[in-house]
């Protein structure tokens, strides 16, 4: 089996008198993509930032590739989040700094040579296709555009796993699917494991029955069709703060639960 | 949040846990020379304007006041002694900060406030930066050293406006004015003086960042936390300054 690059073991959080998640656990494999979807206040955001170890929880372990985080200090914090990359909701783009600072922070405070971050920089804006908007403030993008330098700032540290938080949240579906498919080819040419949060289901089904081939440099975007499980994606359902569904979208879409009928009615 | 004993404990007590941790962090690695050199530009150089024109003012008034009640005891001579005085132990440190605490607590709030809340705090700590090393203490280390600089400014002008009114107003001979005023000073008034600033440029930084990383409830929650860095860093300067004065200065 292959080791887990995240996993969580009943975890439980609580703000004040809110109890947020009561007894959480998952994996997630190496080269898997988890969508969590749920409705607001399901707790799917809080999930993200204890992964992170943003914040911790009152009870549980959590194990980003076999290291418990939850006890760890800010200082070797900090070592496992180079790990991860984490594109926030509303991007959380340093607004002080140009584009290219953005994407090239992570290795600023690594001390890489200035060269290397050049070519960096802009090979992840390329990803991206924003290379034009080096020179621009976050302030001067477009919804859209922050959310893809977020990618690219993410991507920038070389993750072994990407979090996106809500990534498509508030904008056109056009723009949406410019995101989704960003990440559907991380997933399928670039093999980057990701936790993907959403209540979007459309956002959802097209990351698990969309994937990527690559023909000669061109990325091609394919339906899955009656092939079934093609993309490497499983859906986790969350209300009330517990996992009321593990698994991939063809069993989630014949689950016979109320809630999750209603919820991809 | 009303304000009981047990809020004002909760306050002390956060103040204290993160000076503490910039302190320790500031001697770890990484050191973010350039970031603390950046506040320093805009913390010193930026406020040189406001607290030149602190002085200025102070400076004059405090001699257009104390020439009139020291002429009544016909010692008018002595004007530039009592502004010298009045000016090095007290005056330049506490307007100095307290203008500080208005121009620079409050950005320093306002700027971490909004951070938080458009989650750029957080996005920092998922790169792998600690907030403390890179947001807090150079912002510490920039305020605590610029404001006893600061203070001097604000010194050298008040006597400078102080020498004006008295030759230009009251008719004071400015040689007298001077050298009453050197004087009048001691080395401890001057060193009793820069420790001052540093005590409150210290406090004006420490309660601005805590201000600001504690926002919460979007940008109305910035708003309060700006008010609240103003209103906390200036009791603190005067409540600092009785301490002091008292410490350095000991009644005869």
């Amino acid at each position: 089996m292959i080791e887990p690059i995240l996993e969580m073991r009943d975890v439980v959080k609580s703000y004040g008198e809110n109890s947020v998640l009561k007894g959480v656990s998952f994996q997630v494999r190496r080269g898997e993509t988890k969508i969590i979807i749920g409705g607001s206040g399901s707790g799917k955001s809080t999930l993200l930032k204890l992964a992170m170890g943003l914040e911790k929880p009152d009870e549980g372990q959590i194990l980003i590739e076999s290291e418990d985080i939850t006890k760890m200090r800010e200082r070797d914090l900090a070592r496992v989040r180079m790990k991860i990359g984490m594109v926030f909701q509303e991007s959380a783009l340093f607004d002080s700094m140009t584009v290219r600072d953005n994407v090239a922070y992570q290795l600023h405070e690594k001390g890489t040579h200035a060269e290397e971050v050049e070519s960096r920089v802009r090979q992840n804006l390329g990803f991206v296709g924003l290379e034009d908007a080096i020179e621009k403030f976050p302030a001067e993008l477009s919804g859209g555009m922050k959310r893809r330098v977020a990618i690219a700032r993410a991507l920038a540290g070389e993750p072994n796993i990407m979090f996106y938080d809500e990534p498509t949240a508030g904008l056109d579906p056009i723009t949406s699917r410019k995101i989704n498919q960003l990440i559907i080819t991380l997933r399928d040419l670039k093999s980057v494991t990701g936790v993907f949060v959403t209540h979007r289901m459309r956002d959802a089904f097209t990351l698990a029955s969309q994937y990527a081939v690559s023909d000669n440099g061109n990325v091609e975007f394919r339906n899955e069709g009656q092939v079934l499980c093609i993309a490497n994606t499983r859906f986790l359902m969350l209300r009330d703060g517990k996992i009321i569904f593990e698994g991939p979208d063809e069993i989630l879409r014949r689950s016979n639960d109320e809630y999750i009928k209603r919820f991809l009615a | 949040m009303p304000f009981t004993p047990k809020a004002a404990v909760k306050e002390v007590q956060d103040l204290t846990h993160l000076a503490t941790r910039a302190f320790l962090g500031s001697f770890r690695r990484p050191f973010y020379f350039r970031d603390i050199l950046e506040q320093m530009d805009k913390i010193g150089v930026g406020s040189v304007a406001v607290v030149m024109l602190t002085g200025f003012f102070t400076g004059s008034v405090l001699t257009l006041q104390s020439a009139s009640s020291l002429a009544a005891f016909g010692a008018k001579g002595l004007t530039g002694r009592l502004v010298a005085i009045s000016m090095v132990r007290e005056l330049g440190p506490v307007l100095a900060s307290l203008m500080l605490a208005g121009r620079v607590g409050s950005g320093i709030a306002s700027e971490l406030g909004s951070m938080i809340v458009t989650e750029q705090i957080n996005a920092m700590r998922a790169l792998g930066t600690d907030p403390i090393k890179k947001l807090v203490v150079p912002r510490i280390i920039a305020t605590t050293t610029m404001l006893p600089l600061l203070t001097i400014v604000a010194n050298t002008i008040g006597l400078m406006g102080g020498l004006f009114v008295a030759v230009y107003v009251l008719g004071i001979n400015g040689t007298v004015y001077l050298s009453s005023a050197w004087d009048g000073l001691t080395y401890t008034d001057v060193l009793g003086g820069l420790l001052k600033p540093l005590v409150f440029g210290a406090s004006v930084a420490i309660v601005g960042c805590h201000c600001g990383l504690r926002t919460h409830g979007g940008t109305q929650g910035v708003g309060q936390s700006t008010t609240q860095s103003v209103v906390a860093a200036s009791i603190l300067i005067l409540f600092f300054n009785l301490i002091l004065t008292k410490l350095i200065w000991p009644p005869v």
